[in-house]
């Protein structure tokens, strides 16, 4: 029921809806998930409709006419009035070329930026009223270079967080533990060391567990893998794949390889020049009639031979 | 007799008062350093964010630098409170040319932090004030440390010409030898002031070099 979601061009635009289910729509308060699935794409969810769903509340992150610009003269819109739902624990792929504004989509739910126009709700609450200390606590960040501080440990890098929110020091150290078991990395073996002396695949597994070390229900990874030589790379999206699906957390994805992004989502929005131009499952996306859509898929065939 | 010999028994028949005014000058550069540290890191993190301070600050500090080291000294007497003959003129003077290599390395260092540190640092939900104290000074120390190394080299040179408005030290020895045109006196206050300069150096450079953590 998940194939319903092709939210085709401008998403927000309430006409478009998604042709299996539309009928269902106006049921859809009482709980029927699959029928919000792929209701709320299309239409963005309306202040009554999300006064009607039942707890626990399935949408997890939801730009409402999002616009992001700069005040340079004359200002160009980096996001241009944007709507899309990200679900619980769904793994969500922004893909887009470089300058598409993915990254700033990102930024604009951990409240790194404010939208211009229009709301990001983050569990039903607008990022501007959200502390930004603790909304950012509860989202966990990856980014391509990992951003590892260089002068702690793996250990300090991973149990960062969780000191800052005060957990007591056996409870960290249990919990680094895991977490560096949980990206594959052996605890004895890394604990101790220091970023320079890991390679960039095990950097960014240290990454991945220090974003993950404070349980948080959001994961926001910014071309994670981006930087990584190809074997290394296809081996992090494979075991990240798994991963995600194990830990039932809501994953917002950055990437402008489209292969990953087929690899990993549970749907993708595609962006271009700060406007998202569709969203679909990795299954339809690429049959999508759409000009920026075919450029993507061709770049998929590019490489004669390459597994998809 | 040789000048060479000259200047030796010039050295052993006045060893303690030669003594006595390198600790006078170690003093002086002691706790000029002190007030430098004390106002210049503090001013370097402000400076870090704010683009108009920043300009200012260094700029400010970038014109004591230009003075003649003579002239501010001389400059500084007729002022009321800090100036005047003596000691604390002379603190003033070399704080004052102390701040410019401090001030400087504090905002390079701080702001030469790899921006993906900073960016991650700030997503995970640290505080400006945590940033501060537990990214971007631990990172920038090494950093700093270097301006402070330049600027305590830079105090113990500048600090012989203290002795111009009476503050002591090895610059007393200088000004006499230049009156009486005896090298010999002239090296007594130059050659310890030298090797006070190089022990600094060493000293802060193997320091310096303990602190690097990347």
């Amino acid at each position: 029921m998940r194939t319903a979601v092709a939210a085709a061009p401008m998403a927000f635009s309430p006409s478009v809806g998604c042709g299996t289910c539309a009928k269902d729509a106006p049921k859809f308060g009482v709980g029927r998930l699959d029928a919000l699935r792929c209701s709320l794409p299309a239409a963005g969810l309306s202040i009554e409709m999300n006064a009607k769903l039942a707890s626990p509340e399935p949408v997890s992150i939801d730009f409402r006419g999002v616009s992001y610009q700069i005040n340079v003269i004359p200002a160009r819109p980096i996001v241009s009035k944007l709507s899309l739902i990200v679900l619980r624990g769904e793994t969500l792929v922004l893909l887009g070329r470089s300058g598409s504004g993915k990254t700033t989509l990102l930024r604009l739910i951990n409240r790194m930026l404010l939208p211009s126009v229009g709301q990001v709700l983050v569990d039903g609450q607008p990022t501007s009223t959200w502390d930004p200390i603790r909304l950012r606590r509860g989202i966990g960040y990856v980014i391509q270079e990992a951003g590892l501080f260089p002068h702690f440990t793996v250990a300090e890098n991973v149990g960062l967080v969780p000191g800052l929110e005060k957990w007591s020091a056996p409870r960290t150290a249990a919990r680094v533990e895991e977490m560096l078991q949980l990206v594959g990395l052996d605890p004895q073996e890394f604990a101790k060391r220091r970023p320079r002396e890991l390679s960039g695949g095990q950097r960014q597994r240290v990454g991945v567990a220090r974003a993950l070390a404070a349980d948080p229900p959001i994961l926001l990874m910014d071309e994670p893998f981006g930087a990584l030589d190809p074997v290394t790379r296809s081996e992090l999206q494979r075991e990240f794949s798994s991963l995600a699906r194990r830990l039932g957390k809501t994953i917002v994805f950055v990437t402008h390889d489209i292969r990953e992004a087929l690899l990993l989502a549970s749907r993708i929005a595609l962006l271009e020049s700060g406007r998202l131009v569709a969203v679909a499952t990795p299954h339809e996306f690429p049959r999508l009639d759409h000009p920026e859509v075919q450029v993507f898929t061709a770049s998929l065939a590019a490489v004669p031979g390459a597994p998809a | 007799m040789t000048p060479q010999l000259t200047t030796w028994s010039f050295f052993t028949d006045h060893r303690a008062e030669i003594l006595g005014a390198t600790l006078d000058h170690l003093t002086l550069v002691l706790i000029a350093m002190f007030f430098a540290i004390l106002i210049a890191v503090p001013l370097g993190m402000l400076i870090v964010e704010r683009r108009v301070l920043r300009t200012l600050a260094l700029g400010v500090a970038s014109v004591f630098q230009t003075i003649p080291s003579l002239a501010l000294f001389g400059f500084l007497i007729p002022i009321p409170f800090i100036g005047g003959i003596g000691r604390r003129t002379a603190i003033v003077a070399l704080v004052l040319y102390a701040l410019l290599p401090i001030l400087r390395n504090t905002y390079v260092g701080l702001s030469g932090i790899d921006p993906a540190v900073l960016e991650a640092a700030e997503a995970m939900g640290m505080t400006s004030v945590q940033i501060l104290f537990r990214v971007r000074l631990p990172l920038a120390l090494a950093v700093i440390l270097a301006g402070i190394r330049t600027a305590t080299v830079i105090t113990i040179g500048v600090a012989t010409i203290a002795a111009a408005i009476g503050a002591g030290g090895l610059g007393t020895f200088i000004f006499r030898g230049v009156a009486m045109v005896n090298d010999a006196v002239i090296l007594a206050g130059a050659i310890p002031a030298a090797l006070l300069a190089l022990l600094a150096d060493l000293l802060l450079g193997l320091l310096e070099r303990r602190l690097k953590v990347v």
